[in-house]
């Protein structure tokens, strides 16, 4: 079980590095979430509505997990 | 708890990082379209998660003429539900990046440019699972119901072929995968246009989009059938 998650987090964290590769560029102003066109504003709404929406498949998951629990 | 589920988050783990990377890697300077060949982890990822989807609902049909088990009718219906769903989320992105990258005329209109093939072929597919809920809800009697769709579920999924595999890859379109724009397939230029960093992207993406697809449907299952427990015990 802990190693599923272990060996999942180590494939996630794999990819990302090799983004992090890909992502490099010239950053002109000091700032991370300025530079580069502001793209990182983007990347953090967009990971904000992902997030959000996980949680509320998660929540959804959750009570109808009870729901099933709670009648049998 | 954690055993059963590693693949929901999995899946959210796969999309952050579609996103983070969909965003921020380097991505082939293409004629007209640019930037937007991001879309590729975003609107094709809908596509490749509608067929799958269709695939396990078509599936559960014939399962369903099988043994004539309702839960599997509940399956495959709830399956060609969300498939539905991501299809018109595929197509809904498709019409925002048509209208960005396919007009290059400025009297052109939306309308004019969205008479394509492939767009045509996706539009029939999508009305014909339309019709598959419309037939659904037409019967009151549950194992009539059950079996009659299950039937036609059978014959939308075998339409799904010549409407968006077979006819866009025959006439020309503005869709990539068209004869006349020399790519072999209608969802991607796989020779060309998708290089390494992109692949490694995309396929964690349409993984990603589809997990997260079949999760929506499971909710909606066990939704259903904790509402027809009675029924389907009785």
């Amino acid at each position: 079980m802990h190693k599923i998650v272990r060996s999942l987090w180590l494939v996630v964290f794999g990819l990302l590095c090799s983004s992090i590769l890909f992502a490099q560029g010239t950053n002109t102003e000091a700032d991370v979430m300025r530079s580069n066109g502001k793209i990182y504003v983007v990347v953090a709404v967009c990971l904000t509505i992902l997030i959000g929406l996980f949680i509320y498949v998660f929540l959804l998951d959750r009570k109808i997990c009870r729901l099933e629990k709670g009648k049998d | 708890m954690l055993k059963k589920n590693w693949w929901k988050i999995l899946s959210l783990l796969l999309l952050i990082y579609t996103v983070i990377a969909g965003y921020l890697n380097k991505v082939p300077d293409l004629p007209i379209i640019h930037q937007s060949i991001r879309n590729l982890y975003f609107h094709v990822c809908m596509w490749f998660a509608m067929m799958i989807l269709f695939i396990i609902s078509f599936v559960y049909s014939i399962k369903y003429l099988r043994g004539f088990n309702l839960r599997k009718d509940i399956f495959a219906s709830n399956f060609a539900a969300v498939g539905t769903f991501f299809g018109i989320l595929g197509y809904s992105t498709g019409a925002i990046w048509a209208n960005y990258t396919w007009i290059t005329d400025q009297s052109q209109s939306l309308g004019s440019v969205l008479k394509e093939p492939k767009l045509i072929g996706a539009a029939i597919s999508l009305l014909i699972y339309g019709a598959y809920f419309v037939l659904r809800g037409s019967f009151t009697d549950m194992d009539k119901r059950a079996r009659i769709s299950a039937v036609y579920n059978i014959f939308a999924f075998a339409l799904l072929f010549p409407s968006i595999w077979i006819i866009p890859r025959l006439v020309g379109s503005l869709h990539p995968g068209a004869p006349g724009s020399d790519s072999g397939n209608p969802a991607l230029n796989a020779q060309n246009d998708l290089d390494l960093g992109m692949r490694l992207v995309f396929y964690p993406a349409v993984i990603g989009w589809t997990l997260l697809g079949v999760w929506i449907a499971t909710l909606k299952i066990r939704l259903q059938l904790f509402k027809d427990k009675t029924l389907i015990n009785a």
